[in-house]
């Protein structure tokens, strides 16, 4: 099959106020396959935010594409037109942002914001955008669709508000999602609504995503793949059920041992410190040449600071990008 | 609906205070109409007296404040020595003049300064925003009075324009359409010099807040919906910076009324400015305060007109003052 | 409502049953009116009689979707806002009644420390600055007394004293938040509130934030009320823990107990709404 969304080797660096490059994401690639959910797992730091804007090119005004390509139905992205863009975003690649407080505009009705995005992309009269509007509203609020369509965004809960955000990113029937943390101000009953929501999209409307995320735990059961970020690069990408079951590079690892696990922690395990990554997350100002993760890793070899380890195969779809695995 | 009968009450309290005070700042003034009147040999002083008695002039503050109220309730507002008629009448004619100039230089300043500033907003930082700057900058530090005169130098150099008053001697023949036509011209040159009075200072608050809000993360997510620009800058940007400029737009009406008092004069447009003027000079007391009441009401007016808008502009106020 | 001494409880601070409660809450109720169009008052029981117990050593642990009034509550606790009806013992004193003089000594004793540290520091005072802050208002320092107390406070956060004259800009998020803590123990607090204090934070960055509480707590004693909406976070730090729902505690009991035998539905939602990851996670290397 072929995939949807082709990604290779994406650079992207801001500039800071003295004109300095730091590089953020640091050759990137994967493929998207239709209808698939990849999960894309990183701290602060590790460019998975960059990674978002950037498939569409919002970019804020200090970053620049280095290089790389990202291909959408024959298309590079990277290379299209302000117009073309235009066309793209919302029709055929979609984005839904972090905080559902702040990607809605605070005076316009929930139902005006999705009807506008439906007539930037589609030019049907008046009652045929009133009528899809409604119907994208009654596909995501089975229950009350006209009283929250009429409703202004501080009238609707956190979880309703997402809602109106996926009613805008799904209105248009794109074949790509990209959701950037959707979930991380929503508490956690609200969290697996929602993730069960984007669940029968896929399966209705046959919608790829890319689900970006710091919390492992949401994509158990969710991602079909999972893609670890850190300093701006891929360390591990392999199926979800393998990469959550065994990790393999060190950072994956570390991070998962550091949630704290209730199931085995009955009795006395409870009580023991939790393994903890020493030091902060990835800041994009490291030095380059050696594995961005080794001044924190605990597995580290002299090789690691030398150069730039690779990605890996593991087996036919894990790869994981350290000195560890490579022979 | 209670938040706005509140503004009301505020409105009504305002203007009661203001006509205390302005009658009470006329009235301690020093000189009276009738001092000038005793100066002048032809008149008896016991006339004088009388007039001084007949106008109740002899009586103390609060009662003359009180009966000038009563004739405020019967549509006087007092009486104006100079004019010797009733001041309401005289008042209304004027301050229709004002309105009318009011109102649409306020039309057009905000008319032209909207679109100049989402324009610049939308090139921020760019060349054709920082020459707009520029020339707004140079716009605001040239005092209103020199523009006011300079556009009169064009006016009386290129005779383009008539330069002053608000009809030409052969208003009363002219058929309705030219008489709209010679009204029109008539205004062109006070409302050009208040329009390029306040046009540096709107446009200058009109960028800043649609920058500000053009870098809200709901417009870089509208941006990423494929939202068009037009929409996006419109129906987008500036709703959302509408709040800020809605109470701008209520003390902008303040300015270019104060503005206008005073193009009025240079202008000579029957206003309420040149009338304000010579009540002043001539110490006719009631037109005085009359005068300035009617600059507070449409101030306050201006301000109500604010609040109004900004309630029906931005739900988020409506559902705090309880009104769903 | 159900009270048991936990088993954990004894074990971790042996001794503090016999002490007095740090904390008693009684019935607190807490109505918040909404004026609506025709001017009936609408109200909004955001606390509607909580009572719970921490003594001194322990941590206690409030969890609850949001809108369940656990943010109120803690407001409450730290005097933020006053509650309608109901008693607040601290060491005793009844904070809601007694007089302001008396609830001005007792509030630097309850520290609160937000999600956000971002925003509860100012951008353009140093580290220096924002960690006495609370001291300067009490007392005078000369220069070496505020820098020797500050670096001793960033010290037990396990931040570096080099931080003192940086802004708190130069700060990453779990760096914030140490300094969030550095702050509020500048004050020798007996007890802090952490409202959602880990919930911004990364995984990682979570894992050792919390075990900077542990070891404040062992080695300072200080008492947490730990507010949250992660069950498992709370599992892990907390002693006791009470669920909250729709302004009530509905259920209160030890770590154990309320993932064994949990009671309520609310309780047993939480638990289903918990990722179940963890059981295909390595064990953690001891």
């Amino acid at each position: 099959m072929a995939s949807v969304l082709e990604i290779q080797n994406l650079q992207v660096s801001y500039r800071s106020r003295e004109g300095i490059l730091s590089s953020a994401l640091a050759g990137v690639s994967f493929d998207l396959m239709p209808g698939e959910i990849i999960g894309v797992l990183g701290e602060s730091g590790s460019g998975k935010s960059t990674l978002a804007v950037s498939l569409v090119r919002l970019l804020p005004r200090n970053g620049e594409i280095i290089r790389g390509a990202v291909h959408f139905e024959g298309q590079d992205l990277l290379r299209a037109t302000p117009d073309e863009l235009q066309q793209i975003r919302g029709r055929c690649i979609s984005l839904i942002f972090q905080e559902p407080s702040l990607a809605l505009h605070p005076t316009l009705r929930a139902g005006e914001q999705v009807r506008q995005v439906l007539a930037a992309h589609s030019a049907p009269g008046k009652s045929a955008l009133n009528e899809r509007t409604r119907q994208v509203f009654a596909q995501l609020f089975p229950e009350d669709a006209d009283r929250i369509s009429r409703s202004y965004p501080h009238q609707l809960s956190g979880g309703q508000r997402q809602r109106v955000l996926i009613a805008q990113a799904i209105a248009c029937g794109p074949s790509v999602v990209i959701a950037d943390e959707p979930t991380a101000s929503l508490d956690s009953a609200t969290q697996m609504e929602l993730l069960a929501v984007f669940r029968t999209l896929r399966e209705r409307m046959g919608l790829a995503m890319i689900f970006i995320t710091h919390n492992p735990a949401l994509l158990s059961g969710f991602a079909d793949r999972v893609l670890v970020l850190y300093g701006g690069q891929v360390v591990e990408c392999g199926p979800a059920a393998t990469v959550l079951a065994s990790p393999r590079h060190p950072y994956t690892k570390a991070l998962f041992q550091s949630i704290p696990a209730i199931f085995e922690e009955r009795g006395s395990g409870r009580k023991t410190k939790l393994p903890v990554i020493l030091g902060d997350s990835a800041r994009s100002s490291l030095p380059r040449g050696g594995c961005p993760f080794e001044p924190r890793c605990t597995e580290r070899m002299s090789v690691c600071r030398e150069r730039e380890p690779s990605l890996v195969n593991l087996s036919a779809s894990h790869e994981v990008s350290c000195f560890k695995y490579e022979s | 609906m209670r938040y706005l009968l509140r503004r009301l009450s505020h409105a009504l309290f305002l203007l009661a205070g203001v006509s205390i005070l302005a009658f009470l700042f006329t009235a301690l003034a020093p000189g009276t109409y009738f001092d000038e009147m005793r100066l002048n040999p032809q008149i008896a002083p016991e006339t004088v007296t009388a007039l001084r008695a007949q106008y109740g002039f002899d009586k103390p503050l609060p009662v003359r404040y009180a009966s000038w109220l009563r004739s405020v309730i019967h549509g006087e507002m007092g009486f104006s020595f100079a004019y010797n008629g009733p001041v309401a009448p005289l008042l209304l004619v004027r301050a229709r003049n004002t309105l009318l100039l009011t109102i649409t230089a306020t039309l057009l300043a905000w008319g032209i300064a909207l679109p100049l500033g989402v324009w610049s907003a939308d090139r921020l930082g760019r060349l054709p925003d920082r020459l707009l700057s520029w020339a707004t900058a140079g716009l605001l530090v040239i005092p209103d009075l020199a523009v006011a005169l300079g556009l009169l130098v064009l006016a009386v150099r290129s005779g383009w324009f008539p330069t002053g008053g608000m009809a030409s001697v052969d208003f009363e023949t002219l058929s309705p359409f030219n008489k709209l036509r010679d009204l029109a011209l008539h205004m062109i040159l006070p409302v050009t010099a208040l329009v390029l009075s306040s046009l540096p200072l709107l446009v200058r608050h009109v960028r800043a807040a649609v920058a500000d809000v053009l870098n809200a993360p709901f417009l870089l997510a509208a941006v990423g919906h494929g939202i068009r620009k037009r929409t996006l800058l419109y129906r987008y940007a500036l709703p959302a910076a509408a709040n800020p400029l809605i109470s701008l737009f209520g003390f902008s009406i303040g300015v270019l009324l104060s503005g206008s008092l005073l193009i009025e004069v240079v202008m000579s447009w029957p206003g309420l400015g040149p009338l304000l003027l010579e009540a002043v000079l001539a110490r006719d007391l009631y037109v005085v305060v009359g005068g300035i009441l009617g600059s507070t009401l449409f101030l306050v007016g201006g301000n109500l007109l604010a609040d109004l808008l900004l309630y029906w502009a931005d739900p988020r106020i409506r559902t705090e003052s309880g009104a769903r | 409502m159900r009270f048991r001494v936990s088993s954990m409880k004894v074990e971790a601070s042996a001794g503090s049953q016999n002490m007095p409660p740090l904390l008693k809450v009684e019935n607190l109720v807490k109505c918040y009116a909404r004026r609506s169009l025709v001017g009936r008052g609408e109200e909004l029981l955001a606390l509607n009689g909580v009572s719970f117990t921490v003594f001194p050593g322990t941590t206690l642990a409030v969890v609850g979707e949001s809108g369940s009034g656990k943010s109120t509550l803690a407001s409450c606790l730290a005097c933020l806002e006053s509650p309608t009806a109901g008693n607040i013992w601290f060491e005793g004193k009844d904070i809601v009644k007694v007089e302001e003089r008396v609830r001005r000594q007792l509030r630097p004793q309850i520290q609160l420390i937000f999600q956000d540290p971002a925003s509860s520091l100012n951008p353009r005072w140093s580290v220096l600055e924002i960690l006495l802050e609370p001291l300067i208002l009490r007392r005078k320092f000369t220069r070496e007394e505020m820098k020797q107390c500050a670096s001793s406070l960033l010290e037990r956060v396990g931040l570096s004293p080099d931080f003192v004259e940086r802004p708190p800009t130069e700060l990453s998020g779990g760096q914030r938040q140490r300094l969030a803590i550095a702050r509020a123990l500048a004050l020798q607090p007996k007890l802090l509130i952490l409202d959602e204090a880990l919930s911004a934070l990364d995984c990682s960055v979570q894992a050792q934030i919390a075990n900077l509480l542990r070891e404040l707590q062992s080695s300072l004693g200080m008492t947490y009320l730990f507010i949250t909406h992660d069950l498992a976070m709370a599992v892990y730090l907390a002693d006791e823990i009470a669920v909250m729902s729709r302004g009530r505690i509905v259920e209160l009991g030890s770590a154990e107990q309320i993932l064994d035998q949990p009671q309520h539905e609310t309780t047993r939602q939480l638990l289903r709404a918990l990722p179940r990851m963890t059981r295909a996670l390595p064990a953690p290397e001891q």
